[in-house]
């Protein structure tokens, strides 16, 4: 008995010694869905980074779930000390619900603190056999669309507005109109995953459906991961400018020490060094230069932001997500 | 008669053994659970009325129920065979077999999911036979009843085993002797010792399906108002952060299995004093 006491001692007093250790610091990234592998080469760039600048060794953690998952974590006492999710409204829900950060967290980091973007993109199987070139030939009775279920998806949340968007540009923003376009278009959705990472699964890995809505880097993720024999990426027309933000939740951050090494870490992000390694995992880089250099990555298309089409998110959740709202109404038979 | 609330036992330790099990049952019991019926309380009732009686969370409870309770009655039916070979023949290989029916217990239920839904699919190595049958398992009810049975069916046989291994054969002996059919002796004889462990059996597999979720997301398909079950509807409105709502579709399931799980406990005291009676 005296004998274990004392090794749980021992092991108390190294635990106590190593956290107290200032040049050992841990970080808690907790992020959306497809972005593992993007954070994975962030993660080691900066680590290297960071010991060069200070000497002190960083190691970051990262937790991947759906977006709204992951804030809902956060906000039921997770500390992170960054998050990078699929949009906005899931970073406006913690600073609302938690106050671990502030509610003008947006403005603190250039563009709208979206240091890559993205968007949205289909994956067909090899040859196009369904020929889907465009929106509209996902809606023809038939197809079988993958995506994400837009409750609990950032993801799908882009893809569901992306359709939507591009309805609304066709039908010079009638909204019936572009309403019965997505009604149609879910019609043709056979399984809705809770996440991006789920659907691309099911997509790939399950041979189920003739097209998956997919964010831009997932798509070449999973064609690099397949192989070219298998899967091709069909760049849509007109596509929404996916904004994933990042922010530091200041009250984990701050508790643990990490305000500064946090801050850097996001900063890091818009840094030449961290816009490559966002270009080299797909995602498209704000800086001109960066952009120029991976130009061929990112085909070009007609993008359209959130703001522009639907006010913001905090309009487009109420309007489509919430409950009662358009997205419900598509499966409530006689509304 | 006695009419204090502590009938005398020659056991000792009464008190000491029941103020442990209150104890006990508040801690992982009650207090978790009167935790929902505290976070569902601090919404307006009108609020939690039509976030347990809007359409898309009824066909969930329709589902929910119907698919466990058909589940359950499955497992009940083939669970009993199950248990009656294991129990009643010898054969090679015995022991792995019974190993075997484990196996639902210990395996993550996701990677049941997950493996259910490759073989189900239309490309699936079942789903493709079945497929020109017109028969769809995966991303239907159908589906969902599949993945249920697959948790379920350990808790039948485990139930029905030991009593079947019990029971006295020489009853059917004495059946037989006494001209009873083959029939006659399963039903008046053999169905009558083991219904109140099939009853236990399937109280279990139904209260384990009910609640099930990580099996059943993946060969579901979720859709609205057609597959989508009430657990997955209880995980969605959290992650859209209605804790209110979220706690009062949970408060419905638990009132709900309560209810029917008391009911199924009645009935076996019932069935096990006629029994002792007779």
């Amino acid at each position: 008995m005296k004998h274990t006491l004392r090794i749980v001692w021992a092991l108390t007093a190294a635990a106590v010694m190593f956290a107290a250790n200032p040049s050992s610091i841990k970080l808690l990234n907790v992020s959306y869905d497809p972005t593992r592998e993007l954070y994975q080469d962030i993660n080691a760039a900066f680590a290297k980074q960071w010991k060069a600048k200070t000497g002190a060794d960083v190691t970051i953690s990262q937790s991947h779930g759906g977006s709204g998952k992951q804030a809902r974590a956060v906000i039921d006492g997770l500390q992170a000390d960054i998050v990078t999710l699929a949009l906005s409204y899931d970073i406006d829900s913690i600073a609302e619900r938690s106050r671990a950060l502030p509610a003008n967290w947006q403005s603190r980091l250039p563009n709208n603190s979206t240091p890559y973007t993205s968007t949205i993109v289909f994956l067909v199987r090899k040859g196009n056999p369904k020929h889907i070139k465009d929106w509209e030939d996902l809606v023809k009775p038939g197809i079988s669309v993958i995506t994400p279920n837009p409750k609990s998806s950032g993801g799908a949340r882009w893809a569901y507005l992306a359709a939507w968007g591009y309805a609304l540009k066709k039908n010079n923003n009638d909204e019936a109109k572009a309403q019965d376009f997505v009604t149609r278009l879910y019609k043709n959705v056979p399984v809705l995953d809770s996440g991006a990472r789920g659907s691309t699964t099911t997509f790939a890995q399950r041979g189920i459906g003739d097209v998956l809505l997919s964010w831009e880097n997932e798509a070449y993720l999973a064609l690099n991961e397949l192989g070219k024999d298998k899967v091709e990426v069909v760049v849509p027309t007109i596509s929404i400018l996916a904004e994933p933000p990042v922010a530091v939740v200041d009250k984990y951050a701050n508790k643990h020490g990490n305000g500064e090494v946090a801050k850097a870490y996001l900063e890091f992000l818009y840094t030449e060094e961290g816009q490559e390694i966002g270009a080299k995992n797909y995602y498209r880089p704000r800086l001109e230069k960066v952009a120029a250099k991976y130009a061929d990555r990112f085909p070009k298309l007609q993008l359209f932001t959130i703001d522009e089409l639907f006010g913001g998110w905090q309009k487009a959740q109420k309007k489509h997500f919430d409950d009662g709202g358009v997205f419900d109404k598509i499966y409530t038979p006689g509304k | 008669m006695q009419t204090s609330f502590r009938r005398p036992s020659i056991l000792p330790g009464f008190w000491p053994a029941f103020t442990y099990t209150v104890i006990y049952l508040s801690l992982i019991v009650l207090i978790p659970l009167s935790a929902i019926f505290f976070k569902t309380a601090t919404s307006s009732w009108d609020h939690i009325w039509t976030v347990v009686m809007s359409p898309q969370v009824v066909a969930s409870y329709r589902l929910s129920f119907g698919a466990s309770i058909a589940a359950g009655l499955i497992s009940v039916a083939v669970g009993f065979l199950v248990a009656w070979v294991l129990v009643r023949y010898e054969f090679p290989g015995k022991a792995l077999v019974d190993a075997l029916v484990d196996l639902p217990f210990a395996l993550p239920t996701a990677v049941a999911g997950i493996a259910l839904t490759s073989l189900y699919a239309e490309n699936g190595w079942i789903g493709q036979y079945l497929a020109p049958l017109g028969i769809k398992v995966a991303f239907t009810p159908l589906g969902v009843i599949v993945a249920l049975t697959f948790i379920g069916l350990p808790f039948v046989i485990r139930s029905v085993q030991p009593v079947l291994a019990d029971a006295d054969q020489e009853l059917e002996e004495a059946a037989s002797s006494l001209g009873a059919t083959r029939w006659q002796v399963f039903t008046r004889v053999i169905f009558p010792l083991i219904r109140p462990a099939l009853l236990t059996g399937f109280a279990l597999a139904f209260a384990r399906a009910l609640g099930e979720y990580g099996s059943v997301i993946f060969i579901a398909g979720n859709l609205p108002m057609k597959t989508e079950i009430t657990p997955l509807l209880i995980v969605t409105k959290l992650e859209q952060y209605d804790y209110a709502g979220a706690t009062a579709i949970a408060a419905v399931l638990l009132i709900t299995s309560f209810i029917l799980l008391l009911g199924i406990n009645v009935l076996q005291r019932r069935t096990r004093k006629f029994m002792e009676a007779a």
